[in-house]
């Protein structure tokens, strides 16, 4: 049975029971130390969130701007189209809808890639130590190079559509590290439970488009709430999450005044999520490597 | 690594396993939905079908091991051998019981994962060289030195899809060889490569081993056991049957006295 060889002069100093002194799989101290050994080890991430957005083009005539010249095609269609329904003016629609487009495809890349962040990432897991955190902070990373190339495509609006935007549009970048920030719980969270139950994905990719509709990406809002006949109906918008986040985000980067309802909402979201995660995290992060 | 070592390079490096076991659950298509888990619930069946099987692949596991240890991992198929160097590299942690690494683990277990067919041959051992703990800076001096190893010349910047299987290993073993591990996990898989290169790599192989602190090596060939080895742990169902002195562990394993067979060749 167990013989276990020791020359006990040698390992006196190390051998002091561990039971005690070390924090088991389920304790906070891990699942901490789990976001900040993947925190530092941002080379690795950085690196392969890079090689990610690189894949995606590599074989493209276009390269790098196919990305952009893609989600410009769809901006187009979806404002002229909807414009035309809605009987919106071109000028002010195509930016309003162009614009949310870029923010949904953040949100939704988070969304559907993060629920299926440890699934695909099974390989490295099962096969490299790493932190879980990792995964997920590569794929928050390259959702975010794709939001900033995806960029390219405001400011061309912004050129031939000119907004009032002015100092109030830096606010665009606290309200990003706030959809950042969102990105980070999503991931980590339907990530792991995706990871015991895998029909949660298809389940995530069917709401996530029908979110897609009731959020005012291709409709306006104010719109809607302002005819009076469909009013008290177009108010139960408001209680879709995803209308917040994008507001934040697209008032000030159209240059629109700031509504801090949207904040406050975003903010309880924002708290709430991340303490779900991080229970999440810290009660199942030892079994993710088990479950994929 | 992941959860159980926390802290890198300061400190002796040490693994103390103290009663730990490993139980893999095995899902079925039942137990993988979350539909069937919550309706299964509702309808009040919630005794036998809500337990998922569980495969007991590791019990009563106590190991510790300090700087300098070379210890081999001998045992059937099936054993627990792979298991327990995964224990051991953090990627899983126990079950039951605890267990605690310190230092930095360079795990080998399949040469081909972390590898990425798109990308080139150099992007890849950097990868690599990342994920085993290495920095980029450390990876970019050894860049010349793998190359050379490796004998890939102008392939390197080629993506990793062009290679042959052969050359595949041979910029992993490259790679996993020019690092500095503290702590060193080698599985089976690694003793099958060509003979003619894994010759050339025995050499790397034996430095590496000088390198790290503490090697445990998985390996059906009682020859490279005897080269890098000096103790022994003997895997069976699960369990460590024995752990001592090399020569002795892998007699009592094989029923004969393998090394002394060595040495009168
Ligand atoms: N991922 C897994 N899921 C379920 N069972 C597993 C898994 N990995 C290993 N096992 C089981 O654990 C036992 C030990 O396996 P392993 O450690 O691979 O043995 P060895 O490397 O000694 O051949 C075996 O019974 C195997 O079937
Ligand atoms: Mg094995």
């Amino acid at each position: 049975m167990a013989v276990t060889v020791t020359a006990d002069d040698e390992r006196a100093e190390g051998a002091r029971p561990l039971a005690d002194d070390v924090p088991g799989p389920r304790s906070w101290q891990r699942a901490f130390g789990d976001l900040r050994q993947g925190w530092r080890q941002r080379p690795l991430w950085g690196y392969l969130g890079w090689q990610d957005i690189k894949q995606r083009y590599r074989r493209s005539v276009l390269g790098p701007l196919w990305i952009s010249i893609s989600m410009a095609v769809i901006a187009t269609a979806m404002g002229i189209l909807y414009g035309a329904l809605f009987q919106e003016q071109i000028e002010t629609f195509l930016p309003y809808v162009a614009v949310g487009l870029l923010i949904w495809n953040f949100i939704s890349g988070c969304i559907l890639e993060g629920s299926e962040v440890f699934i695909a990432n099974e390989g490295l897991i099962r096969f490299l130590p790493a932190p879980l955190s990792l995964h997920v902070y590569r794929l928050v990373w390259r959702q975010t190079l794709f939001f900033l190339h995806n960029l390219v495509v405001w400011v061309i609006l912004m050129i031939i559509f000119p907004h009032p935007l002015g100092w109030t549009t830096l606010v665009a970048l606290p309200a990003f590290a706030v959809l950042v920030a969102n990105g980070g719980w999503i991931a980590i969270l339907t990530g792991i439970i995706a990871t015991r139950f895998r029909d949660i994905p298809p389940i995530i990719a069917s709401v996530t488009q029908l979110v897609f509709f009731m959020t005012p990406i291709v409709w306006s809002y104010e719109r809607l709430v302002s005819n009076p006949a469909v009013a008290e109906r177009a108010r139960l918008a408001e209680l879709n999450p995803a209308l917040h986040f994008v507001e934040i985000m697209r008032q000030p980067m159209l240059g629109d005044p700031i509504v801090l309802r949207h904040w406050y909402v975003v903010g309880v979201i924002t708290i709430v999520g991340w303490a779900a995660a991080l229970v999440c995290l810290r009660n199942y992060r030892a079994r993710v490597a088990y479950w994929v | 690594m992941r959860g159980v070592s926390t802290e890198n390079g300061n400190g002796a490096p040490r693994i103390d396993i103290v009663d730990a076991g490993v139980d893999f659950p095995i899902f079925d298509a039942k137990s993988r939905s979350l539909k069937k888990a919550v309706l299964g619930k509702a309808g009040g069946r919630i005794g036998t079908e809500s337990k998922v099987p569980i495969i007991e692949a590791l019990r009563s596991i106590n190991v510790s091991l300090r700087k300098g240890d070379r210890v081999a991992l001998v045992g059937h198929n099936g054993a627990g051998k792979s298991t327990l160097l995964r224990l051991m590299s953090g990627i899983y942690e126990p079950t039951r019981g605890r267990s605690f690494v310190h230092g930095k683990v360079a795990p080998v277990f399949d040469l081909a994962v972390g590898m990425d067919p798109e990308i080139s041959g150099l992007d890849n051992i950097l990868i690599r060289g990342l994920f085993l703990g290495m920095t980029k800076k450390q990876m970019e001096a050894r860049i010349d030195d793998i190359a050379e190893f490796t004998e890939l010349g102008d392939y390197l910047s080629m993506p990793l899809r062009t290679y042959s299987t052969g050359m595949r290993v041979r910029l992993a073993l490259g790679v996993v060889t020019s690092i500095d591990p503290e702590i060193l996990l080698l599985d089976e898989g690694i003793g099958a490569v060509d003979a003619e290169f894994l010759a050339k790599a025995r050499d790397r192989l034996f430095e590496l081993v000088e390198r790290s602190g503490i090697l445990v090596f998985a390996s059906h060939s009682d020859e490279f056991l005897a080269d890098l080895c000096e103790t022994a742990i003997w895997m069976d169902h699960g369990t460590i049957r024995e752990h001592g002195p090399l020569r002795e562990v892998l007699h009592h394993y094989k029923g004969h006295d393998v090394l002394a067979e060595f040495e009168s060749r």
